[in-house]
């Protein structure tokens, strides 16, 4: 009676299951339209978020600005659910 | 598993490989022809003894239930309910527990019995499952006849890159016996996906991981250390450069559980020191979903990230250990979590005076991740014994040797502006007029290990540190 259990294995995994949620459709154009810039605060993110802001609202967009405290951490809930409510659009910029 | 009821009267276990059981046949027999109903359970040989037509524990679940842990064992059961109980022979105990006398009148009075199967090690966590393990909730996953368990491992993409010990029930139990702690107690909730990890959880990874159940306290204290807003793991894992989570251990627990804090400190050859560190990211991986590529976005990463555990040398230093310098107490186990690249070494065989050895520190340091970086990164100095003894040996604390190479590392802001020495990397031009540390205020963490023979010591580079990136986390070990 030494083995009967060595084909069984506990899950090391959460266990749990992805949840899909539906994308917003892609709008055909930005004009009136609220689109949140989201600076995730690295080194010259700004640079390219001013250059972004220009051109959106030369297109006719809303544009409102966010920045995240810190790009080492996810951005603060209160910080999301503020975006998902006062833009239709969002664009976050991530690279040095 | 319900309880086996046992008929009334007496009740023996036996086996016959334990001599005194073979030796106390004619007691049971004398017992046999008595007033009592005798029932005989045998743990190996179904015929032993074959006067007396015993029922065979082939599952020991008699003996596992009535926590039989010599045999022979003599109960006396009345009602269904066990009344007496004597182990071995000792003929006043059998008496007793029989309520009959003069029993093997041929026999000396006294003879100690032996181990029952039921607690043989070889048997105990399996039947430890069989009869016990209804408390883990984990999934149950099959693998089946024709796969190699190894493989199923990686297919089913647990593992670090090396092979991981499939982490059956047996041995998760087993793992379990290494804390006081229910398998339901929640330890973290674990980035990059945030998800609760129980106890149970984490016994599941270290025994992937290689560890010893002796060693799973460790790990729940570097968990804990790690996942919170204070060391933000997240950051440390899915960060571009090259740093994962380094654990310095302190305490006596060190050395009773063989923690390498000497010759070869960093590395292959010891199973706590290698495994500690594994099990915590093989949780991120598969409890938190921090894989390479999905979240973890390094650019290099670097070997430790697979596992980077070490013990501090204590009784060999000449100073107080770095939990101590942290807040507790020296005689607690602790765990240090640090956000930290590959060990770089420091060489300086000729300084034999504090003052030359903190020179060469602060120069090596300078350069640490850009010699024009200041105040962004932290650093560990593991000091080499032979190091340390220089600084012993003039007198200089843990404090001192601290502050020397701090004094040494205050660069002039022409040094370190963009552009200066031809190097377009640098601090703003607004800062030419002041002069910079390299390090922040306890920026610098020391630590003692290493063997003992060799003028070296090694440096251990931090990445984004205070509240906007990592903050190195002390944490004590519990039972």
């Amino acid at each position: 009676m030494t083995s009967f259990a060595n084909r069984v294995v506990l899950d090391p995994t959460n266990e749990r299951h992805a949840t899909t949620v539906e994308r917003v459709g892609r709008p055909t154009s930005l004009k009136g339209l609220t689109v949140g810039l989201l600076d995730i605060s690295k080194a010259r993110g700004d640079v390219f978020i001013d250059r972004l802001e220009e051109r959106l609202s030369e297109m006719g967009a809303d544009v409102k600005r966010y920045k995240k405290p810190t790009f080492t951490k996810p951005a603060p809930v209160d910080l999301r659910h503020e975006i998902s409510v006062n833009c239709q659009v969002v664009i976050e910029a991530l690279a040095d | 598993m319900a309880l086996p009821v046992l008929p009334n009267g007496l009740v023996i276990i036996v086996k016959r490989e334990c001599e005194t059981c073979r030796m106390v046949v004619p007691v049971i027999e004398q017992l046999n022809n008595g007033s009592l109903p005798v029932t005989i359970y045998v743990q190996d040989d179904p015929a032993f003894p074959e006067s007396l037509a015993p029922i065979h524990d082939a599952d020991l679940s008699i003996s596992w239930h009535h926590d039989i842990e010599t045999v022979p064992t003599v109960l006396r059961i009345e009602n269904g309910v066990e009344v007496a109980r004597t182990v071995g022979w000792v003929r006043d105990e059998w008496h007793r527990v029989t309520k009959q006398s003069s029993l093997g009148p041929d026999l000396s009075a006294f003879r100690p019995g032996c181990g029952s199967l039921s607690v043989d090690p070889d048997l105990v966590d399996e039947l430890r499952v069989r009869f016990g393990a209804t408390t883990l909730s984990a999934r149950r996953v099959d693998i089946a006849e024709a796969e190699d368990e190894f493989e199923a491992m990686f297919d089913r993409g647990w593992t670090d890159g090396l092979p991981v010990i499939p982490p059956t029930e047996q041995r998760v139990m087993r793992m379990l016996t290494g804390t006081t702690r229910q398998p339901t107690d929640v330890v973290a909730i674990v980035p990059p996906d945030l998800v609760e990890i129980t106890i149970e959880k984490v016994a599941i990874n270290a025994v992937m991981a290689g560890c010893k159940p002796e060693y799973l306290p460790w790990v729940i204290a570097g968990l804990e250390a790690a996942c919170n807003d204070t060391f933000n793991i997240h950051g440390v894992l899915a960060t571009t450069m090259p740093v994962g989570p380094v654990i310095v251990c302190n305490g006596p627990g060190t050395r009773a559980i063989g923690m390498n804090s000497g010759m070869n400190v960093f590395g292959q050859g010891n199973r706590a020191n290698l495994t500690i560190g594994r099990a915590i990211q093989l949780i991120i991986r598969n409890i938190g979903g921090g894989r390479p590529g999905e979240v973890d976005r390094a650019t290099h990463g670097n070997p430790g990230k697979l596992s980077f555990c070490f013990a501090e040398d204590e009784i060999g230093s000449p100073w107080t250990t770095l939990a101590e310098s942290r807040g507790l107490s020296p005689t607690v186990d602790a765990v240090t979590v640090f956000p930290g690249e590959g060990p770089r070494c420091v060489v300086d065989q000729l300084a034999r005076d504090p003052e030359s050895l903190t020179n060469t520190f602060a120069a090596c340091l300078r350069t640490l991740h850009n010699p024009k970086s200041v105040l962004a990164f932290d650093a560990i100095v593991v000091m080499g014994p032979e190091h340390a003894r220089v600084y012993a040996e003039a007198g200089w604390d843990r404090d001192r040797v601290l502050e020397e190479i701090h004094a040494r590392l205050q660069i002039p802001g022409s040094e370190l502006i963009r552009g200066a020495g031809g190097i377009a990397e640098g601090v703003p031009e607004r800062l030419n007029g002041l002069t910079l540390p390299k390090f922040r205020p306890g920026g610098l963490l020391l630590v003692h290990a290493g063997g003992g023979a060799g003028l070296f010591s090694a440096i251990i580079g931090g990445w984004a540190n205070g509240d906007v990136g990592s903050q190195p986390v002390t944490k004590e070990v519990l039972p």
